[in-house]
């Protein structure tokens, strides 16, 4: 039998860039532990509209874990508590029966926020537009494909090319903002 | 220029001159633990240093690296705080990969500096300044040589809240640098995926050996002054 459980959700709502965000605590009763994270913001967003109230504005694309469009700072986790996973991936059974979700923007000098859990991720598109590159000379070049590359490096380009943009790593060290190195592998993925 | 300009830069004088700083605490440890075998040796070391120009020199020295390891931090801080844009997260969850020490320098180098206020105030005033301006200090009615600094320890460390404000200034001063030990090194770059893991050891050894050692002087004296 399906199982569904009730909780709080505090959600930070801000209708401007500019304008005074603060939390707004919603109930959220009888949800399906089988619905992602997503779709329990639909189902609120429903209620909302039905209630003729405004809709939590929120990030979302592809729904399957490789667009790097959602974002969302969850109980102190981007992207929340589920690891090497977006939030469109993060299923309800996560969470317990009578819990307080509290649901953020990202929050970076580098992400100005647009509306409520929207933030301005295009500091990540100027990286990719100001295509630095090197030239060096190789000389003759062997094909690719010929040279053995160590497990150990391999991984480590996996690591950059992996990188789908979405900017949860910005929430840890955001000293400078737009200065993790992964995301160069996002102008790797556009430009391949 | 890249020292100021950069945040790499910044990382490098702070690394620079925490480096230094660890290095007066090893000298100044080792001087301390001489006064655990005799007072008397221990005034030698006071009447060696006192206020000779090479003493004058070093603590002008050690006053300028603790003044820009203080300005840089509050400008990182500062940098940092800015960096997070106008709000901050209101659910932090702690990782278990990142120290506790790492996120609360600031916090734990402010409690170092207001316990260096204190020492200055309890020796450096009353033994250093006091040379250099050619008085005595006076405790108990008692006029105290500025070299006698056996005497300055014994009083000092018989006090009890005193030696409870030092205990809480050492453990701050050990937090401190079990995380800029290691972060030292790797801010200028010698450091990696082999060396971190090293210097992290290393560094917890040397410095719970270097607090130790300040911590043994204080004890000492404080049971010694009341059996």
């Amino acid at each position: 039998m399906e199982k569904t459980i009730s909780f709080k959700l505090k959600i930070w709502r801000q209708r401007g860039p500019k304008e005074k965000g603060q939390f707004k605590v919603y109930e959220m009763k009888d949800i399906s532990t089988d619905a992602s994270f997503l779709e329990m913001l639909d189902i609120l967003n429903e209620q909302l509209i039905n209630a003729g109230e405004e809709p939590v504005v929120f990030d979302h694309d592809c729904r399957e874990g490789i667009c790097g469009m959602c974002s969302l700072y969850i109980n102190g986790y981007p992207h929340g508590p589920a690891t090497g996973a977006t939030t469109c991936q993060l299923y309800m059974r996560r969470f317990k029966d009578g819990e307080t979700i509290t649901v953020e923007p990202w929050r970076s000098a580098g992400f100005p926020i647009i509306r409520d859990l929207m933030v301005d991720r295009t500091a990540y598109d100027k990286i990719m537009q100001a295509g630095g590159y090197v030239s060096i000379n190789t000389g003759g070049v062997p094909d690719a494909n010929s040279i053995p590359i160590s497990k150990e490096k391999a991984d480590l380009a996996m690591d950059a090319a992996s990188c789908i943009g979405c900017g949860a790593c910005e929430n840890l060290c955001p000293s400078r903002p737009i200065s993790a190195i992964t995301v160069n592998g996002i102008s790797i993925h556009h430009n391949a | 220029m890249w020292l100021i300009d950069s945040s790499i830069g910044r990382k490098v004088v702070m690394s620079v001159t925490g480096a230094a700083l660890i290095l007066f605490l090893t000298f100044h440890m080792a001087m301390n633990c001489v006064a655990l075998i005799s007072g008397d040796a221990y005034n030698a070391i006071c009447e060696f240093l006192g206020a000779n120009w090479y003493a004058l020199v070093g603590t002008v020295g050690l006053a300028v690296l603790v003044l820009i390891h203080f300005v840089y931090a509050f400008w990182l801080t500062l940098l940092n705080r800015k960096a997070r844009g106008r709000e901050r997260y209101a659910v932090n969850k702690r990782y278990d990969t990142v120290e506790w020490a790492s996120q609360n320098m600031f916090v734990l180098g402010i409690i170092v500096v207001l316990g260096l206020c204190l020492h200055l105030f309890n020796f450096w005033y009353k033994m250093q300044l006091q040379e250099i301006l050619g008085t005595t200090a006076v405790i108990n009615g008692q006029s105290i040589s500025p070299t006698d600094g056996a005497f300055l320890i014994r009083y000092t460390f018989s006090q009890w809240y005193y030696v409870l404000a030092y205990v809480v200034w050492l453990a701050a001063l050990w937090f401190h640098l079990s995380h800029g030990f290691w972060s030292m090194f790797h801010s200028v770059g010698w450091s990696g995926s082999k060396w971190l893991g090293r210097w992290q050891v290393i560094g917890n050894i040397y410095v719970t050996l270097l607090v130790l050692g300040f911590l043994s002087v204080v004890l000492f004296y404080f049971f010694k002054s009341i059996f």
